[in-house]
């Protein structure tokens, strides 16, 4: 196996720790050049993943730069980190995320040291997750991003931060835990943790065979019992993108943090829940997914359509975006679960399938950046409204600061999905694929694309036109610092609506080895 | 060398006695540099041979009529509770730097538990292993009853009449096994090789493992347990659920499971449900996983949720050796170091840092307190050992669990279930203690100012914290030692079944 890169050093570890050190490096920096060390590094990882992104060989479906180091055999626990299309691809929106935050959070007073520490933790949580490919570290990780995320809202959240720190803390830890134990389960079975193991033995049977032979639970037959292991795992996966019903923490979690967080939180916290169906379930669990795909399908349906309507009756914008948030991920739980219901091989269904898989992780980029361009520019907001963030609280800002809304509406409009901005690539993909293949769940998903619709033209409506209020006569338009330092992310929203390829070629590899798997 | 660790800690004990007690600091630093010899000591062992093998350290007749030796001897897992009694010793150490009052009579007891806990961890001969194990209590009652805070001659009185009580029962199993195998010796590796008869160890070892039990703070036995940390000095306290109760657990692995195999086997009938003493103490020990936790969940004093949190954590060390199988043994071993340095680490902020500060323990007054921002060092280190003694994974506590389910699903599925509910109640408690201690809302200044946080308290929590996160990414520094052992020629007679 040749590679392109052309040093023999553990990369993908080494891109790894350097948040975590940043953060250290932060702490021991002061206030005063806290948000400068943090910017310095946030920058590097992203130099550094580009530098990845330039080197890496999207033709090759197997992990690059596999590093695997066996360090307890007896309990499955090896040092295993590689890199394939989808992991690159998480690694950009995460740095890009992070990079961003630390940005918006430039001019906040309140923010020092720590603040930015936890965001560089945070981001060494992000990259470990979508690297590693044994469950123990992995999950070590996962929940190592939990706990900078809980006490970023936890301390330098609104006022109901305290119970919204506590919800998202309980909601994600119930379903860490159910995933948990469906993975031990796993492993006594298997007596690995290795996630490309599992794969293999999923793929030729082994798995299911040794599920039916080692558990022993009230004999119970094996797919029985393997059913039970996805929907723990499904659980854990499905609260942390959130699927609807377990979407209950979300919106105070991202209304009640300082939006600086929640660009966070919604762009590169919210993706590892749908990580986890593409590296996790869908390789894994195929037989079962496509056993309940129907209720799935509906789970997704949900998730698109409700909270639509719901972001459409709120009354203040950060809440709004909170329930858009969802609604876009929902898009790509649906692209996931029409994939994973069609078991056929035939030539015109794999490349639909190909097609919604493609849909949905440039869904994941482009919903990162969006949603963190959104409330970047909610951050903006509150700090010249003095803290208000109601729909009705503004009005005709665009005379105000036409600059302002002129970015902002731009986004939105992304946001919904116009043609020639980020939006549109991975939606459309989606949808082409999934019409062919449930066709009645990408109509009925054309209701929650409606509404979104509706809701981001109702902020613009409200926000932007109409009455001037006197109030806001005088606020202040963008500066020139801060025009300069969003004109990238604008860039960022045209550059991959006019010329998707530029990710789509990306995952080509990771895309067609993952539709190979869906078939058993 | 090993035998060293023993004779530094009571050498260091006399020395201390006879320093003037004009001179704290000297007594202090005599202290630490006593402990730092200990562990120094058993870094070195474990460096020099990291096998885990079997070595006899000194071996002499002792009592030559009765055939008793004096016998020091390590294998990997005296090996891994030597690591743990020198880190958790130094960290004592650290943490006592505030002690005036009588602080040399402190010190000498405090080195004289330390040098008997030494001297049970590696003792081979059974008469000998008690004997240390009688010292150790005596320190322990002073310690508690001179230095102690809340009702502590009723703790102190409390812990030695249950030590006894459990020494008692050891004492009549030692003397069984005495006479029974009719070797005139009580050398523990002559012992683990002799074929007792079935039907004496099947009452033999509830005997001796009962006995043992009750200092590793087993329900129903574990009630001398919350009163006695609650009570004493925060050394004391980390002493006892740092490497005390241990002394407890060791026992029942070294000696009831080693040398009676066999008294775990089905007794071929069923009482109440019960078909064999191995169900009998799995169930006490789920039960006492998920007891501890919940009466941790509501209890006032911050120490005393410690306390019980210390009882939850132990089932999972008694739940592990009743697994009978290589992984839960292993992580039973693991789960003690493990819940060494984190019960430390926790009594540590909770007695020292905040207690001695705020001089309150209650939930309700520490969560009017600003304690995050006055002392945010302690703020950092009581979020990690909570992390840690939840079990997240980058901690040790997450390998020994992890072993210990595995180990229990395979032995007694239902129990990992009640085992794990037991987690939730750990994390739902240990939350509340955070949110009470550190996360506060509407708090004020104290009136009295607290004093920062010092330099040998920062230091003793790194040590500490070292310790728990470099066992919980890389557990093979202590599974080299502990799996041969498992493996090797003491644990023959039980191994079979689904050993794996």
């Amino acid at each position: 196996m040749s590679s392109n890169f052309p040093l023999n050093f553990p990369l993908v570890s080494t891109l790894t720790l350097l948040p975590f050190v940043g953060g250290i490096v932060v702490l021991l920096a002061g206030r005063s050049a806290a948000r400068l060390t943090a910017a310095t590094f946030a920058t590097v990882a992203v130099a550094y993943t580009g530098w990845l992104w330039l080197h890496f060989q999207p033709a090759m479906t197997a992990m690059q730069l596999e590093e695997l180091h066996a360090l307890e055999p007896s309990i499955g626990l090896s040092y295993h980190v590689g890199l394939d299309g989808l992991s690159l691809l998480m690694l950009a929106v995460s740095s890009i995320t992070v990079l961003m935050a630390v940005a918006a959070s430039w001019n906040n007073p309140k923010q020092g040291p720590a603040y930015f520490a936890f965001l560089l933790f945070l981001e060494t949580g992000l990259f470990g997750t979508y690297t590693a490919l044994n469950f123990l570290h992995w999950f070590l990780y996962w929940e190592l991003s939990l706990i900078p995320a809980f006490f970023l809202i936890r301390m330098w959240g609104g006022p109901g931060r305290a119970r919204a720190a506590t919800q998202f803390f309980i909601y994600t830890m119930v379903g860490s835990i159910t995933l948990l134990l469906a993975f031990l389960a796993i492993f006594l079975a298997s007596g690995s943790f290795d996630f490309l193991e599992l794969t293999r033995m999923a793929q030729n049977g082994q798995l299911s065979a040794a599920i039916g032979q080692n558990l022993h639970w009230r004999q119970w037959d094996s797919g029985h019992i393997t059913m039970y292991l996805f929907c723990g795992a499904f659980l854990g996966f499905a609260v942390k993108t959130p699927i609807v019903p377990f979407h209950g923490w979300l919106a105070s979690a991202y209304s009640e943090a300082a939006p600086e967080t929640t660009m966070v939180l919604t762009g590169a916290l919210s993706k590892m829940g749908v990580y986890g169906f593409l590296r996790i379930l869908l390789p894994i669990f195929p037989e079962q997914m496509w056993r309940i795909h129907t209720i799935l399908l509906w789970l997704a349906i949900a998730t698109i359509v409700l909270p639509a309507f719901t972001a459409w009756a709120q009354t203040d914008l950060k809440r709004m975006f909170a329930y858009g948030s969802i609604n876009h991920l929902g898009y790509c739980i649906l692209g996931i679960v029409a994939v994973a219901g069609s078991s056929g091989a035939e030539a015109s269904q794999v490349s639909q399938k190909a097609a919604a898989l493609t849909g949905v992780m440039l869904q994941l980029f482009s919903h990162a950046i969006t949603a963190a361009a959104l409330f970047w520019f909610l951050a903006l907001l509150e700090r010249r409204s003095g803290g208000l963030t109601g729909l009705n609280d503004f009005g005709g800002l665009r005379r105000a600061m036409p600059v302002f809304s002129g970015l902002m509406g731009i986004t939105l409009f992304a946001s919904l999905g116009l043609p020639g901005l980020i939006g549109f690539p991975g939606e459309f993909l989606i949808f082409k694929g999934v019409f062919p293949l449930d066709w009645w769940a990408a109509a009925l998903a054309l209701f929650g694309l409606l509404m979104t619709a509706v809701f981001l033209l109702t902020i613009v409506q409200r926000v932007f036109s109409g009455e001037l209020h006197d109030r806001w006569k005088k606020m202040p338009d963008l500066s020139v610092a801060e025009q300069w330092i969003l004109a990238p992310v604008i860039l960022l929203l045209f550059a991959l609506g006019l010329y998707p390829q530029l990710m789509s070629g990306m995952v080509h590899g990771t895309v067609t080895q993952l539709v190979g798997l869906v078939r058993y | 060398m090993l035998a060293w660790t023993i004779y530094v800690s009571f050498i260091g004990a006399v020395v201390v006695t006879l320093a003037s007690a004009k001179s704290p600091a000297l007594i202090r630093l005599l202290a630490l540099l006593t402990t730092l010899a200990g562990l120094g000591i058993g870094v070195m062992a474990v460096a020099h041979d990291p096998s885990g093998q079997f070595i006899t350290v000194a071996r002499t007749r002792w009592i030559p009529s009765l055939g008793i030796e004096y016998h020091l001897a390590a294998d990997g897992i005296s090996l891994v509770l030597v690591l743990l009694t020198g880190i958790a010793a130094v960290a004592g150490v650290l943490f006592s730097w505030n002690i005036e009052l009588r602080i040399k009579e402190f010190f000498a007891l405090y080195l004289v538990l330390i040098g008997a806990v030494y001297g049970v961890f590696l003792s081979f001969d059974l008469f000998q292993l008690f004997v240390f194990y009688e010292i150790a209590i005596i320190p322990k009652y002073f310690l508690i009853a001179i230095w102690g805070s809340t009702r502590r001659e009723y703790a102190a009185m409390k812990l030695v009449l249950y030590s006894f009580a459990g020494s008692a029962l050891v004492l009549g199993g030692m003397v069984a096994a005495y006479v029974v195998s009719g070797e005139r010796t009580l050398d523990l590796e002559t012992l683990a090789h002799f074929p007792f008869p079935a039907h004496f160890q099947m009452w033999a070892f509830p005997l001796v493992f009962v006995g043992f039990a009750v200092l590793a703070g087993t329900w129903p036995f574990h009630t001398w347990a919350p009163t006695g940390h609650a009570a004493a000095p925060t050394a004391a306290s980390m002493l006892l659920a740092g490497v005390v109760m241990k002394l407890g657990a060791y026992g029942c692995l070294r000696v009831a499971i080693m040398l009676f195999p066999h008294g775990l086997d089905p007794w071929g009938f069923h009482v109440l449900g019960f078909g064999s003493w191995q169900q009998v103490f799995a169930v006490l020990a789920v039960i006492g996983i998920v007891y501890g936790a919940s009466i941790a969940l509501v209890q006032k004093d911050l120490k005393f949720v410690i306390g019980y949190s210390s009882v939850s954590h132990m089932g999972f060390v008694l739940l592990g050796l009743m697994t009978l199988n290589q992984i839960g043994l292993s992580g039973a071993v693991y789960q003690m170091f493990s819940h060494g340095i984190i019960a430390g680490l926790l009594f540590a902020v909770v007695g020292r840092m905040v207690y001695d500060r705020t001089h309150t323990r209650d939930l309700g007054e520490l969560s009017r307190l600003p304690l995050a921002k006055l002392i945010p060092f302690s703020a950092v280190t009581f979020v990690l050992a909570l992390m840690a003694s939840i079990g997240l994974p980058g901690f040790s506590g997450f390998i020994a669990e992890l072993q210990v389910l595995i180990g229990s699903w395979r032995a007694f599925p239902s129990m990992s279930w009640i085992a794990g509910l037991g987690i939730l109640i750990g994390i739902a408690f240990s939350w509340r203690a955070l949110q009470a201690t550190f996360l506060g809302e509407h708090t004020k200044a104290p009136e009295h100012p607290l004093s920062a946080i010092t330099l040998p308290e920062r230091l003793g929590a790194c040590l500490l914290l070292a310790s728990t996160i470099a066992l919980g990414l890389y557990p093979k520094l202590l599974m080299n030692l502990i799996l041969p052992v498992l493996s090797g020629p003491l644990f023959e007679q039980l191994r079979r079944g689904d050993w794996r």
